[in-house]
């Protein structure tokens, strides 16, 4: 996973660890926060509050370990990354998550994310690719639903069939 | 003589006719996931959980524990055939599998492998048998302050002792006990980081955590870096069948794997790197072909292949006795128990032997089964290879997705995927290993409810932890195994303790 060229000689201040040690200091804080609402009602020993107050003791210390970490530069080297096929990616999630919530049904859904998916990956046949993941996701739904009998949400496709 | 007759009750329920068939199922599609590049036999059990919601408990788990050990067997056919290994554990074997294979000999080298995973299974599966019920045994004395000392143990090991840096291993351990908070208090019913959304009551699913982290998180690294790698599969050329000198060569390094993976696995510090590297460089010193080392010598298949099936089985020992998963593969197993509402555990084998022996000899079986299987199907898996990255990664984000749509098809639960994904990039991307994520958010809630069993009972007096024999000294080996990477910072340490 750390092979490969490094973008950066070490020993240098990392920025993203400074942001993850920021990160997790505020996932304490949060922690902390949420437990402040709880009330103790145990007679002995420890309330639902104990817990998270632990654990947000133990992010805070992994803020600093991580803080100064990030100042030595003694985060492993990273390779260069590409950040389009991320985001088409997460656009297909994305579209995935709303034609569900938007009662689509599972087989468009699911095509959508395989064709930005399959974009991402470089395939710049999106015709081919829409038809192959219509198939696929269809075959897939009738196996599912009617063979495993999941219920997988419907919408105007599946009702058809 | 007790564990026979609980074994021959076991075979007797998993040689019924339709768990043969189940254990077919479980081992045909284990074997097909875990072929494709990337997936491990952590993801292969995930993405496969949804399969087996309708099926009935015993058949679900005899149909898991072939899709466990058809995993592995896929996994190493990747690492032989295109040298990306799935997993650490197949690391070794990418060394001088792929070296085999493009030296002609990639039959040879699947051959090993297939029977090297045959006898260390087989011979590993007899050790969980027997090694089980002893333990069990010394379980059913455990108090609540036991276990809670045996967790800290589990979260140490598996977090800070074998990872590269314990900051970041602790960091994702630490992570996945936050998850593990999210939800209503077991005990005195308040909602903890739910936010007012209702979906999160319930608490963080294990599936759609492993799945987001493993899949989505995967598939989101691979295309980041896509512009790095460039995939070889090289074909199988020649004979399949292993020659006399072969199996010369290959029967003392299948033991050996066999003795260093099955105790490392069974002890409750997980993974199977150690054992798999330890294996690779005992046959790298005993081999009387040492200048076939690094070109493609079969010892150095053969012993580590053995090391992993031997360790996998190993993990199963905690897993079922003490229901403590030390390995992301072993967490999803545990998932996979939790979906029925069964926590494994001693408990487990007094109230269903039936389902625990079971289960013992359906690895027996699915272990035949895939040697059978394996070999004379190697063209179909090397097919499977062959799927454009494209087509190849779409189709397992909308497998991953699946799972979730399947079990709660709710917007709140897949943007939580979506998330988690978002997670296992970034934490691919910055090197913090993954496995302690998904082991906190399964032990973290038990350890806190053991611990307030424990100090409900004392009256309040945390000194209870330390008045139990077997609790102080579980606790004193976690703190040693918690303070010795500092201590040792800068010696040789293991590489990063991934499943």
């Amino acid at each position: 996973m750390t092979s490969g060229d490094p973008v950066q000689p070490p020993r240098r201040v990392d920025r993203a660890g400074i942001v993850i040690a920021a990160l997790l200091a505020v996932l304490a804080a949060v922690l902390v926060w949420d437990a402040r609402g709880l009330q103790s009602t145990a007679m002995y020993g420890m309330g639902p509050e104990a817990m998270p107050v632990v654990v947000a003791t133990g992010l805070a210390l992994l803020a600093i370990g991580n803080f100064i970490d990030a100042l030595r530069g003694n985060l492993p080297a990273r390779e260069s990354a590409d950040p389009v096929p991320v985001v088409l990616i997460l656009v297909g999630l994305a579209l995935l998550i709303a034609i569900i919530g938007l009662g689509g049904g599972f087989i468009l859904a699911t095509s959508a994310l395989f064709v930005t998916t399959s974009a991402a990956f470089g395939r710049r046949a999106v015709l081919v690719d829409s038809i192959i993941a219509l198939v696929m996701s269809t075959l897939i739904y009738l196996a599912f639903d009617r063979l495993l009998t999941l219920s997988l949400p419907t919408g105007p496709l599946e009702r058809l069939l | 003589m007790d564990t026979f007759a609980a074994l021959a009750h076991g075979m007797a329920v998993a040689v019924q006719p339709m768990n043969l068939l189940y254990a077919l199922i479980g081992v045909f599609l284990g074997t097909a996931v875990g072929v494709l590049p990337g997936i491990g036999p952590a993801l292969t059990v995930a993405l496969l959980l949804p399969v087996t919601y309708k099926l009935d408990p015993g058949g679900s788990l005899i149909m898991f524990a072939g899709i466990y050990y058809g995993g592995m067997y896929g996994g190493s056919t990747t690492a032989i055939l295109i040298n990306t290994p799935g997993e650490s554990a197949s690391m070794a074997t990418a060394l001088e599998g792929n070296k085999m294979a493009k030296a002609g000999r990639g039959g040879p080298a699947l051959a090993t492998s297939a029977i090297g995973s045959f006898v260390a299974g087989t011979i590993a599966t007899i050790g969980l048998a027997f090694l089980a019920p002893w333990l069990v045994d010394f379980a059913v004395r455990f108090g609540p302050e036991d276990y809670f000392a045996l967790m800290c143990v589990a979260f140490v090991t598996v977090s800070a002792t074998f990872g590269d840096s314990p900051i970041r291993g602790l960091t994702s351990l630490f992570i996945g006990l936050t998850l593990g908070l999210v939800g209503i208090d077991k005990l005195t019913g308040q909602a903890r980081l739910a936010f007012g959304v209702p979906e999160l009551l319930d608490g963080v699913e294990v599936t759609t955590l492993a799945v987001g982290l493993f899949a989505v998180g995967e598939a989101l690294y691979v295309a980041s870096r896509r512009h790095h790698t460039e995939e070889k599969l090289e074909p199988v050329r020649g004979s399949l069948w292993m020659t006399k000198e072969d199996w010369k060569r290959s029967w003392k390094p299948w033991l050996r794997g066999t003795m260093f993976g099955f105790p490392i696995g069974a002890l409750p510090a997980g993974g199977a790197e150690i054992p798999t590297f330890l294996s690779y460089s005992t046959e790298k010193r005993l081999t009387k072909h040492p200048e076939e080392f690094g070109k493609g010598a079969i010892e150095g298949v053969a012993g580590p292949e053995a090391a992993n099936n031997a360790s996998a089985a190993g993990t199963l020992v905690p897993l079922l006795t003490l229901g403590l998963p030390t390995s992301a593969t072993a967490a999803m197993m545990l998932a996979g128990f939790q979906q029925y509402g069964l926590n494994p555990g001693p408990l487990l084998f007094a109230e269903r032997p039936d389902l625990v022996w079971g289960l013992i000899a359906s690895l027996f079986i699915a272990n035949c089964m895939l040697l059978v299987l394996n070999l004379p199907l190697v063209g179909l898996w090397v097919r499977l290879l062959a799927i454009p990255q494209p087509w190849l990664y779409a189709g397992i984000l909308v497998f991953a997705t699946m799972g979730t749509i399947a079990a709660k098809p709710s917007v709140v639960e897949l943007s939580m995927l979506a998330g988690f994904g978002v997670l296992g990039f970034l934490m691919r991307r910055f090197d913090f290993p993954i496995a302690p994520v998904v082991v906190g958010l399964i032990l973290g809630p038990i350890a806190e409810s053991q611990l307030r069993r424990a100090l409900a009972i004392s009256l309040g007096d945390p000194m209870a932890l330390l008045q139990s024999p077997i609790s102080a000294t579980l606790l004193g080996i976690a703190l040693v195994a918690l303070l010795a990477p500092f201590v040792l910072k800068g010696m040789g340490r293991f590489k990063a303790n991934e499943d």
